[in-house]
């Protein structure tokens, strides 16, 4: 029998050499991509690039991590020079579009986060090499999995998509080199966020995924998306300024030696609840949490592979990971309950908005808000169940969403229109996209699938949590996930009102397409089937070694009823199918007067065709006045955050 | 095994009637004369009826809504023409958009005249309706074992 | 084992049970009304009668997705009466209900389409009810699971008074009865035909039959929790619960659906809200 730890022991060196591998890695496509104009060389490098940075992170998952967080010291003197000047040339950037484009508040916030990191890097000079620079453990290994295989699925889709999108957009200028390569960028900083330890470090990588969130948005460069993307920087600067001043409070009153996450955690809610909380402000403003949501939903005029990589399953998550890795801090905690009150608010507020909207984006836009507000909820309550059902919230939206994304980016293409009502009967001419958006959708809401263990689990945590804030959070939740029911119903249905059987036209979907949609489909029911393994062997031990032994999360004999769930939906149709099919099919019942099917006869002799349209309450859940309440909200729970802060942490 | 008889939905269709037999037909659902005693419902859809009960002649406009709704009614179904104008045409029958009764477009199974039909009248023709109906069920499952 | 045999006795008994209660309800309706009604055994002659049609449809998927919602609407039941999680079988009937609605959407009929738009309003009218009895009922017993609740001695009705009401409140729209029967116009045909119901024809409405027996048992089976410790005075309530729908649907008109999901959520935020929220505090 070999202690898991000495063969944790034996990899160390090649868990460093791994970590930077990943973080470096992409940087190298990135380069090459930059100067590559031609198109199938840039495909090979992109897939190459992609398929690399997905078997690294699967490595590393597969890699024995034993019973404890690893932290290694990266042996380079000169890192935090090069990372500071880094920072100053990035701010450099960005004060000068800001002011070019006379965005006098952004240039405020970049100068002042710039003085609020160079005060932290001045102080905390000589006890920086103490902490050490990366950690790992499950919870960042399944987080490099979702930026690596997604993340490399979305820009291999990424490929045949822009083709089309500079076909169907002649007016616009192709800067494909320059959009691969940032995409690279990007994942190089996100790996950069989940490994980091120091939080210097991950502060500067947190930056770039700004930077590089930014660049994407104003890709098409007309009014509306620079517009868009000035105001995604400044609400991420505003919640950015927030990070150097938690790393400088830390470094006034803790010192240096909890500067890393690992360290920092461990010294308990005595030291960590207040920075903690300022992080978590930074992650909200991330996760697009009300007030700031909006930034979200502008960016959706980036093209789709950006709005899937990186405002729905990976940047947006560096937010909630950043909260969730507090989680223990904030566990039992009257601030914690704050911001889960602010996530749970989120939750309710964006759904009920999500109904009015018929914009596929915007739905999934508001959708991504509302489940990413779930997870901040849960990562607020802090308890060890609360945890669990938040990364399984990341997992399980990462690939459903980005599935999502995806499959709607293919039929905007094809039909032309990303409104849902254009969808109609879209499993006639579209059927395998149709089936995937199914899938994704039944991923998103419905019983066995994913993300409904996870809602599961969230009301035990919240019926467990601090009264009466626990409960305040069920109610929110009850209302919340009734109206996620609505709107992903509703579009499901729209989907398979089919009127008559045309060809389908799904031949022109290119093969990089389908290259993204089959294995992302795959992932989401190899994942609804996986729950307990990746429970089993991931989670659990992430969350002991967080907090100890913990009690029986959702019982084992539950998730067995739900793969049984699960393998009815799939069989229960294949095997009836024959039996209950009609022998007859007669036409639509539509008052007598059905001349054809789908029409019907109006006066003189006139024959219309039938136009359904779905319900959008938009009375009853109006777009501006639900997110100008829930700002209010919000800021006001804001307020009691900061006043708590003010007041030490003591309230 | 005869569920068909203990439950027959009718579909019922004013053609150009005067009312006068509509109003008996609903009186047939009033607490005096109570048809759900017998199974009987007034449905509204002709995915969910077994007997079509017509009343009026048909005329040149609503030819194919009757064949129409005739159609759309699943197998094994009856068709039932109430009043003397759904059986001949009665006294509009010389009128120039008067086609002439039921019959001429769909085969019906039971005439019931009368102007206007009284309720007994129409509850005995929607009996021996049921006959026909269970007669077209065994019909219609021994073609399929048949086949 | 004892729990197996429950299930056991659920998939047999369920649909029996079923039909007795909608065969007295629609004696007792036509009592209400002056008339006399059919026989007891009526809604099994109605259900025996659509699997003796010819099998029509306008595509292949409505059927399908129906007998999903009926496998649902069974899974949800063993799942609360095989002592179950709560939550779980909350979900399931979820499933199952939107099944229902996507068969509806499937077959493009103008009617059905209306109908389930309005079905979904009513999900989202019932559901948080739903989930906040069984929170309810956790803070009671300590337990979401079915078994759990059911050997609970007490009655959870008298710390359970807001959620009960609510519960009472939204059964309207569950058996389909007035003043919320807005999707399947299980009356007045006239205006939407039959809502959802309006392309099933035979076999595939006979399943929606079935899938509403199960419904209705499961549901009174949820009314009798609240009475959990006291088999007789559950019963009862359940006599007395059905009843009042029963005067509701015969003393009522329809209402729109808009004031139907304002009054449902209103009252469920209130009563039932208000009752877990002061129950933590306690």
């Amino acid at each position: 029998m070999i202690d898991a730890n000495l063969i944790t022991v034996m990899y160390v060196d090649l868990y460093v050499e791994l970590l930077l591998f990943l973080i470096m890695f992409p940087l190298i496509p990135a380069l090459i991509l930059t100067v590559l104009r031609n198109e199938n060389l840039r495909g090979i490098v992109v897939t190459a690039g992609a398929g690399i940075c997905a078997l690294g992170s699967i490595l590393l998952l597969a890699l024995p991590v034993g019973q404890n967080q690893l932290f290694f010291t990266v042996p380079a003197p000169g890192i935090a020079l090069v990372m500071l000047v880094l920072e100053i040339l990035i701010a450099g950037y960005l004060v000068m579009v800001s002011v070019k484009a006379k965005q006098f508040l952004i240039t405020g916030f970049v100068l002042l986060q710039l003085l609020l990191i160079g005060g932290a890097e001045w102080l905390g000079l000589e006890g920086h090499a103490k902490v050490p620079d990366l950690l790992t453990d499950e919870f960042s290994a399944i987080m490099a999995v979702i930026i690596g295989v997604i993340g490399g699925i979305i820009c291999i889709y990424a490929l045949g998509y822009m083709r089309e999108y500079h076909e169907h957009h002649k007016d616009l200028p192709d800067k494909r080199p320059k959009f691969f390569a940032i995409l690279f960028l990007f994942l190089s900083a996100m790996f950069g966020v989940v490994f980091s330890n120091n939080l210097i470090w991950m502060y500067f990588f947190w930056e770039v995924t700004t930077l590089c969130s930014y660049l994407l948005i104003r890709y098409p460069e007309n009014g509306e998306a620079v517009t868009n993307a000035f105001r995604a920087l400044l609400y991420n600067l505003i919640g950015g300024a927030c990070f150097p001043i938690a790393i400088l409070y830390i470094l006034m009153n803790g010192g240096s030696e909890h500067l890393g996450i690992g360290s920092l955690i461990a010294a308990g809610p005595a030291i960590a609840l207040v920075p903690a909380c300022l992080i978590a402000i930074a992650g909200c403003a991330k996760s697009a949490q009300l007030p700031f949501s909006s930034w979200l939903v502008g960016a959706m005029v980036a093209p789709t592979p950006v709005s899937a990589l990186l405002h729905s399953s990976t940047m947006v998550k560096a937010g909630v990971y950043a909260i969730a890795r507090f989680a223990p801090v904030f566990d039992g905690q009257i601030l914690g309950m704050v911001i889960a009150l602010i996530g749970g608010v989120t939750f309710l507020v964006t759904s009920c908005i999500a109904i009015s909207q018929s914009n596929a984006k915007k739905v999934l836009a508001y959708s991504t808000i509302a489940n990413l507000g779930l997870i901040v909820a849960c990562a607020g309550v802090g308890t060890p169940e609360a945890l669990w059902a938040a990364i399984f919230l990341i997992i399980f939206h990462a690939i459903s969403k980005s599935l999502l994304f995806l499959s709607v980016g293919t039929v905007e293409h094809r039909v032309g229109s990303r409104d849902i009502e254009d969808m109609t009967g879209l499993a006639a001419s579209m059927p395998k996209v149709s089936l995937m958006m199914l899938i994704g959708i039944a991923g998103m809401f419905l019983a066995p699938f994913g993300m409904l263990i996870s809602k599961w689990a969230s009301i035990h945590a919240f019926s467990q949590a601090l009264p009466p804030f626990g409960m305040i959070l069920i109610v929110i939740l009850a209302y919340g996930s009734a109206v996620t029911v609505f709107f992903w119903a509703k579009w499901m249905g729209k989907l398979l009102e089919v009127r008559k059987w045309e060809e389908s036209i799904e031949f022109q979907i290119s093969r990089a397409e389908w290259a993204a949609l089959i294995p992302l489909t795959a992932l989401t029911i190899i994942a609804c089937f996986g729950i307990a393994p990746i429970s089993t062997y991931l989670i659990e031990p992430f969350l002991v070694m967080t907090y100890g032994p913990i009690s029986e999360l959702i019982p084992a004999s539950n998730l067995m009823i739900m793969l049984l769930m699960l393998a009815l939906i799939v069989v229960l149709p294949v095997l009836m199918v024959k039996i209950l099919i009609p022998r007859r099919n007669l036409r639509r019942y539509m008052g007598g007067v059905t001349v054809h099917d789908g029409l019907m006869e109006g006066s003189i002799g006139m024959k219309r065709e039938i136009s359904l349209s779905n319900l959008y309450l938009e009375d009853l859940f109006p777009e501006a006045g639900l997110s100008k309440y829930g700002s209010l909200i919000t800021i006001v729970l804001f307020c009691v955050l900061l006043i708590g802060l003010i007041s030490g942490g003591v309230l | 095994m005869a569920y068909l008889s203990k439950s027959p939905w009718i579909l019922h269709y004013d053609a150009s009637s005067c009312n006068g037999c509509d109003i008996e037909i609903l009186a047939c659902l009033t607490p005096r004369y109570d048809v759900e005693r017998f199974g009987i419902i007034n449905t509204g859809n002709p995915k969910h009826a077994d007997i079509l009960v017509i009343t009026g002649g048909v005329n040149e406009q609503n030819r194919s809504v009757i064949q129409n709704l005739y159609d759309q009614m699943p197998h094994p179904k009856v068709v039932v023409g109430v009043g003397i104008c759904a059986c001949t045409g009665g006294i509009f029958k010389e009128c120039y958009n008067i086609a002439g009764g039921v019959g001429e477009i769909l085969p019906v199974d039971v005439w019931v005249p009368g102007c206007a039909a009284r309720p007994e009248q129409i509850i005995d023709g929607i009996v021996k309706a049921l006959g026909i109906l269970e007669q077209k069920r065994a019909d219609m499952s021994r073609a399929e074992a048949g086949a | 084992m004892n729990t197996i045999l429950t299930a056991i006795a659920f998939l047999i008994l369920a649909p029996v049970i079923g039909v007795l209660v909608t065969g007295v309800d629609r004696i007792i309706t036509a009592r209400m009304q002056g008339r006399v009604g059919p026989p007891v055994l009526q809604p099994f002659l109605d259900i025996a009668k659509l699997f003796e049609k010819e099998r029509v449809g306008v595509w292949q998927a409505p059927a399908v997705l129906i007998f999903l919602h009926l496998a649902f609407m069974v899974v949800t039941g063993l799942i609360f009466f095989g002592g179950g999680d709560l939550l779980l079988a909350i979900f399931a009937l979820t499933l199952s209900e939107v099944f229902l609605v996507l068969a509806a959407y499937s077959t493009r009929s103008p009617y059905a389409h209306v109908g389930a738009g309005r079905e979904l309003i009513q999900l989202i009218a019932v559901e948080p009810v739903i989930i906040l009895t069984a929170v309810g009922f956790y803070e009671v017993t300590g337990s979401f699971a079915a078994s759990d609740i059911m050997n609970f001695s007490g009655l959870p009705v008298i710390l359970l008074p807001g959620i009960f009401i609510s519960v009472v409140c939204i059964l309207t729209f569950k058996l389909r009865k007035s003043p919320f029967d807005l999707s399947t116009s299980h009356h007045a045909h006239q205006e939407l035909v039959k809502g959802v119901m309006t392309e099933f024809s035979g076999s595939t409405l006979g399943m929606v039959e079935i899938a509403h027996l199960y419904e209705i048992v499961i549901l009174l089976g949820l009314v009798y929790l609240f009475f959990v410790g006291n088999p007789i005075l559950g019963v009862l309530a359940i006599i007395i619960v059905y009843f009042l729908e029963m005067l509701a649907d015969n003393s009522t008109s329809r209402v729109k659906w808009l004031p139907a999901l304002r009054g449902a959520w209103i009252i469920t935020l209130i009563l039932g809200g208000g009752n877990i929220i002061a129950l933590s505090l306690l």
